[in-house]
């Protein structure tokens, strides 16, 4: 090696260790520095106000939605000139996941979506979320909501977020292969184990179900123990009031069982996802399906699903059990999202403003722009509908009572718990007995 | 060059930033994973120190042990296809026809990731329409297994995509340790009248030791935190019939808020996985070096 190169090396390497070096404390530098937008809204100049935004519908994934959104927003600035919406879109998972970051560092968006009960309530109890109790007994939204909807969100007497969809679930059915088997939609519980008798006898699977994801198999639990033991004591035992000792739940337990051993369900539901277990329904090859009303679209709208099969889709509601305490307009449901805003927002009056706004509207257009039900009321009259929309909106208003999904309304520890064992049910490899104990124990634990 | 190299400074230089990066990236986090652990914690609120309550918890509590030991069964299963691919990979550096073919074939799962073969597999073990249970169907069996979701059977239906995702991967590192091995010691060896299984056996074996041992340790510690097509394909499922000891952590942190316990559990996944490497080495540690002369 020559002298001259060696020189020459030696300075270049010098060059390139120091840069390493520098680029590599930027890429640090870098990490530490990240997650510092998203903070709260603030008065700009000349009386402008700003506010943050931040929701889960992307325009790819959700255009529908982001739509109306971006609808909304335009239209209340055109009101109102002194403010500006920004509005900051992530995917659901993203979403869930920058909230929680944003919440550890206190920069929470003025406006944001959050879920339920369950979810919320770390937020609530971190002082996160302000209420909203104000704008629910003010003149514009005052008894606008479906009973049983705003509930979800509040916590020790006071209401930290407003809801603006609602999900109830139905047992959608296939009419044409009712009709091929002459079978009536049943109306009491022994008539519907008549109807899974007579497919399974015709080698066509009664049910679609994919227990993989086991908040499907929780839906059939639910509705069973409201249809024997009644809502209140399904919530009761949830909320850790009651208990889930009481007999009447332990027999909805028993009758998960029974409907496993008639071979309700399609073959293998424990190993496949919902939506796996949901093609069987779509594809003609089992007759019903248990899930919530944001499947509609699929059964109406959605461009992507052939007509024929959206027209031999219709709905019932779950079977009354004989002798049990429940009625038949009592659904298990509830609300999707809700808006919240910031505790420690700036301009906080301005964001409850909006937000009242919003729900306002969004009721008013999302079943008819979005195919979404929104938690507040819906004129049916006035919309041009589709047909499954306007008798499910219809079944909707004579709501009796609307019980939370189990999973949400449970803390998180307890809601697994119970979709485990929802699993263990399902697969028999508990009896109700245990089934019943094991859920005590998770709920009393976490109260 | 050689003196710059020797350079104190300049090797300090050279090795500061990957160093600090190694640091930031995996130091900090496996401390702070500890600290974690020993606190009550959502993830979102204060933290509330608890002291060792959270690994007290962890020894007591049948569900991790349950998933350790699906761990540990995958790792035996694993350890044990180690052989096989050993038997494959002694197959295909003979000179056999077809060999090129037969080691593309082999590798090609290692082109696929992880959650592609679980799609894949989803479909395969499909109750009604996956092609096992279609054949078996086929040949007149009434009532074919529900792969996935049977309790009893779920375990074994996940190890045979594990274990045929690494084929190539393990096949191809002692494809490459035989090829290493000189020619001219086979070569002697069938002068002086030795079998194939002789020269398998008292050739290349020993002197595949060292390749064999990393295999190993890369098969056993990799099975204990093994995750992913477990995550996508049963999600642990059905009740906790296929939890392994990174799913349970995984549920514990992220579905059920307990950021506190999850990280016990993953430090302690840490240990398990230490001690695991430090079991075998010493087990299989070899004095003597193989030097070709």
């Amino acid at each position: 090696m020559s002298n001259e190169y060696g020189l020459r090396k030696r300075s270049h390497q010098k060059w390139f260790a120091g840069l390493t070096l520098l680029l590599s404390f930027m890429l640090v530098l870098s990490g530490c520095g990240a997650g510092k937008d998203g903070q709260g809204g603030s008065s700009g100049e000349g009386g402008k106000v700003t506010l943050k935004m931040m929701h889960l519908w992307p325009e790819g994934s959700s255009a529908q939605q982001s739509k109306l959104v971006t609808q909304i927003i335009d239209q209340y600035q055109k009101d109102h000139p002194n403010v500006v919406i920004q509005q900051e879109v992530l995917e659901n998972e993203q979403y869930k996941n920058k909230l929680k970051v944003l919440s550890a560092s206190n920069e929470l968006p003025d406006i944001g979506i959050t879920w339920a009960a369950g979810f919320m309530e770390p937020y609530v109890k971190g002082g996160l979320f302000t209420p909203m109790d104000d704008l629910l007994n003010g003149s514009k939204l005052k008894d606008k909501f479906v009973p049983g909807t705003t509930e979800a969100y509040a916590l020790n007497g006071k209401t930290y977020a407003l809801p603006i969809e609602l999900n109830i679930t139905p047992i959608y059915y296939n009419k044409a292969i009712f009709q091929k088997y002459n079978l009536k939609v049943p109306v009491t519980f022994d008539e519907f184990k008549q109807v899974v008798k007579t497919l399974t006898d015709h080698g066509v699977a009664p049910i679609a179900l994919g227990n993989k994801d086991r908040w499907t198999g929780s839906l059939w639990y639910m509705y069973l123990a409201d249809r024997i033991a009644g809502n209140e004591t399904l919530k009761k035992a949830i909320d850790g009031s009651g208990s889930f000792d009481d007999p009447g739940l332990i027999q909805a337990a028993s009758e998960v069982q029974t409907l496993v051993d008639m071979n309700a369900f399609n073959k293998g539901f424990n190993g496949l996802s919902n939506d796996e277990g949901k093609s069987e329904f779509m594809n003609d090859k089992a007759a019903m399906y248990l899930m919530a009303t944001w499947e509609l679209p699929n059964f109406t709208t959605n461009p992507a699903i052939p007509q024929a099969f959206k027209d031999q889709i219709g709905f019932f509601k779950f079977p009354m059990v004989e002798g049990g305490k429940g009625n038949e307009n009592s659904w298990v449901g509830g609300p999707g999202v809700g808006l919240f805003v910031s505790e420690n927002s700036k301009v906080k009056e301005e964001a409850k403003a909006f937000v009242e706004y919003f729900v306002v509207k969004w009721g008013e257009q999302s079943v008819t722009q979005a195919g979404v039900i929104p938690a507040t009321k819906v004129d049916t009259s006035k919309e041009k509908l589709p047909k499954l929309y306007v008798d499910l909106l219809n079944g909707l208003n004579q709501a009796s009572s609307i019980t939370l999904f189990a999973d949400v309304q449970m803390k998180p520890n307890a809601a697994q718990v119970h979709l485990n064992m929802i699993q263990a049910l399902f697969g028999k490899a508990m009896t109700p007995q245990q089934f019943a104990e094991r859920h005590k124990a998770a709920i009393e634990k976490e109260n | 060059m050689e003196k710059v190299m020797s350079n104190k400074l300049v090797i300090a230089l050279y090795v500061l930033p990957s160093l600090l990066l190694l640091f930031a990236v995996i130091y900090v986090p496996i401390v702070l994973t500890g600290y974690y652990g020993l606190n009550q914690w959502n993830g979102i609120g204060s933290m509330t120190f608890v002291g060792l309550d959270n690994y007290q918890h962890l020894l007591t509590d049948s569900a991790f042990w349950q998933s350790a030991w699906h761990s540990l069964l995958l790792a035996l299963f694993s350890g044990i296809s180690l052989i096989g691919y050993l038997v494959i990979a002694m197959i295909l550096s003979g000179k056999i026809k077809g060999a090129n073919l037969l080691r593309k074939i082999y590798l090609i799962p290692m082109l696929l990731s992880s959650v592609a073969i679980a799609q894949l597999w989803l479909k395969m073990y499909h109750p009604t329409n996956g092609v096992f249970n279609s054949i078996l169907a086929s040949v007149g069996v009434h009532n074919p297994p529900e792969w996935l979701a049977n309790p009893s059977l779920v375990l074994f239906a996940l190890f045979i995509p594990i274990i045929w995702q690494y084929a190539g991967f393990y096949i191809l590192i002692y494809y490459a340790g035989l090829k290493n091995i000189p020619e001219t010691l086979m070569e002697a060896a069938r002068i002086d009248g030795a079998s194939a299984w002789q020269i398998a056996t008292r050739i290349k074996l020993p002197l595949l030791r060292e390749v064999i041992n990393v295999t190993i340790i890369l098969s056993i510690v990799g099975s204990l935190k093994y995750f992913d097509l477990i995550y996508v394909m049963t999600d642990g499922g059905p009740n906790g019939a296929s939890e392994v000891m990174a799913s349970y952590m995984y549920h514990q942190a992220f579905r059920s808020f307990d950021f506190g316990y999850g990280s016990a559990t993953a430090f302690a996944l840490l240990l398990i996985c230490l001690i695991a490497t430090w079991l075998i080495r010493k087990v299989t540690a070899t004095s003597d070096t193989i030097q070709y002369s």
